[in-house]
């Protein structure tokens, strides 16, 4: 294939602005992501409280969380997993990307600073705190084979199965159970592209804080993930806090951590028809 | 690496134009072979079980049953519920992603600034595939990507590079049910997945051996 001269300053001019988008995008992200929330920190004061919910060990559970509410998944034992689906309560097409998520950040690691994308180029949900337990974007849930396979026989609850189930109850379906995002999952990608399980980044008393920044319908799935090389089928009650938010302020680390972030809430406040302001 | 065609009969055979989207159904035992016509050009794909449309392939149960992060040979492209679809059965290419997604108008807004809204993706491309099938946006879930590639580093970095594919780079994968396949040939001209300039790839559905 041979260009033209003009097709060719065209991909010449793309491909600089691409290089100067990567380069921003990988070097100003980490720089400014905090430290991990320290573990205790973060108190929540308990007349922003809505509701505290204890899921306990291979359940799911199902909630409405309002644009500026949060809800703080709490890992109390460290061997938790809690697997994520979110939809816009106005509009359940609009829902979860983790793919979008990863690829908009140059990042398929999640930790506090970072956005939670829907498939229409808007945040819903800000990571505001997180002890650094690590989480999954790239290898999904359990379901009923990975846990057949896992754990042979057995009355083993699945979040493939505890999702249907939560979607059903939304007035959702099957379709609608799409990929999902799992906290307190540490899995990395080796340089052989091999998954590696890092289970020392987990701790009893992990938590992770999200906030949403549209008004949502949530799922929740407590389930050992897929790769977790625990040999039984170890599933624990975890704790969730729904609570009212900060105010978003105009230097808050979420907007402010990546141009990415910044444009994505610039696309929430289109939508809210709130001009600049998200 | 060349890849020779598949021996089985030829039932069909297709040029797809840069940025367009095309379908078809793939019957079990067939094989649907892909071809880089030009080199540097990532295929968007999504499938479908035929007898049920809610069971459709599932880029993280594909990974976690591999183990790994990355689309080759040997790979088997898994469905919701956990069924092989298909599996890979030649490559010439070596790199294929299915972590990025596909891109959209809204998602580009965000990556590459608000000045790409109006500008044509592979999400444009699927949505109007798609309902020609009665399918909708609430269908379409993260795809596959052949010819992209997405080095993903243990530091968690995740990029969109040069392609490695030559032209002429071929991709087999051989069905297990009968599938229903969406393509995009992807038009987007912001990152490198297509050497920023899409251009026209081959697709072809050939029966197996002696069938």
């Amino acid at each position: 294939m041979t260009l033209t001269k003009d097709q060719q300053a065209e991909v010449d001019a793309n491909r600089k602005r691409y290089e100067e988008l990567k380069a921003e995008g990988q070097r100003v992200a980490p720089r400014v992501l905090p430290e991990p929330t320290p573990p205790g920190g973060a108190l929540i004061a308990a007349s922003a409280v809505i509701h505290r919910e204890v899921v306990p060990g291979g359940w799911y559970w199902i909630t409405r969380v309002n644009r500026g509410e949060a809800l703080r998944l709490l890992n109390s034992t460290g061997k938790s997993c809690i697997s994520l689906l979110a939809w816009n309560s106005h509009d359940t097409s609009e829902r979860l990307n983790y793919a979008d998520t990863v690829k908009v950040q140059w990042a398929a690691t999640l930790s506090k600073g970072r956005v939670i994308l829907s498939d229409m180029g808007r945040v819903l949900f800000s990571i505001v705190e997180d002890t650094g337990a690590g989480h999954d974007a790239l290898a999904g849930g359990s379901n009923a084979a990975t846990n057949a396979a896992k754990y042979g026989e057995g009355a083993h609850r699945n979040t493939r199965d505890n999702f249907i189930l939560a979607a059903g109850k939304l007035g959702l379906q099957r379709r609608d159970v799409h990929a999902s995002i799992s906290f307190f999952a540490p899995v990395s990608v080796g340089a052989d592209g091999a998954f590696v399980w890092l289970e020392n980044r987990r701790h009893a008393g992990d938590f992770v804080d999200l906030r949403a920044e549209m008004d949502l319908l949530v799922a929740l799935s407590n389930c050992p993930h897929p790769l977790d090389p625990g040999k039984t089928y170890d599933a624990q009650p975890v704790e969730i806090i729904h609570y009212r938010a900060s105010p978003l302020a105009d230097d808050d680390l979420c907007r402010t951590a990546s141009a990415e972030s910044a444009r994505a809430f610039e696309n929430n406040a289109s939508y809210f028809g709130t001009g600049g302001v998200a | 690496m060349t890849v020779a065609s598949p021996a089985g009969r030829l039932v069909l055979e297709a040029d797809i134009p840069a940025r367009k989207p095309w379908s078809a159904f793939i019957r079990k035992g067939q094989t649907l072979r892909i071809v880089d016509s030009q080199g540097q050009q990532a295929v968007d794909t999504l499938f479908y079980s035929a007898a049920d449309f809610q069971e459709r392939y599932s880029s993280q149960d594909t990974l976690r049953a591999q183990g790994s992060a990355y689309i080759g040979v040997g790979t088997r492209l898994l469905s919701n519920e956990g069924r092989t679809m298909l599996r890979v059965t030649a490559d010439a290419c070596g790199l294929h992603d299915t972590s990025a997604g596909a891109c959209s108008c809204e998602s580009n807004t965000v990556r590459f600034g608000h000045h790409t809204r109006y500008q044509h993706a592979c999400r444009e491309n699927f949505l109007l595939e798609a309902a020609k099938y009665g399918l909708t946006k609430r269908d379409i879930v993260p795809n596959l990507n052949f010819f992209m590639n997405v080095p993903i580093d243990p530091s968690g970095n995740f990029t969109v590079v040069d392609g490695v594919s030559k032209p002429g780079d071929a991709i087999e994968m051989v069905a297990e049910m009968d599938v229903l396949c969406l393509i995009s040939n992807c038009p987007q001209i912001n990152n490198p997945c297509n050497g920023f300039f899409p251009t026209p790839i081959r697709v072809s559905i050939h029966d197996a051996q002696g069938a």
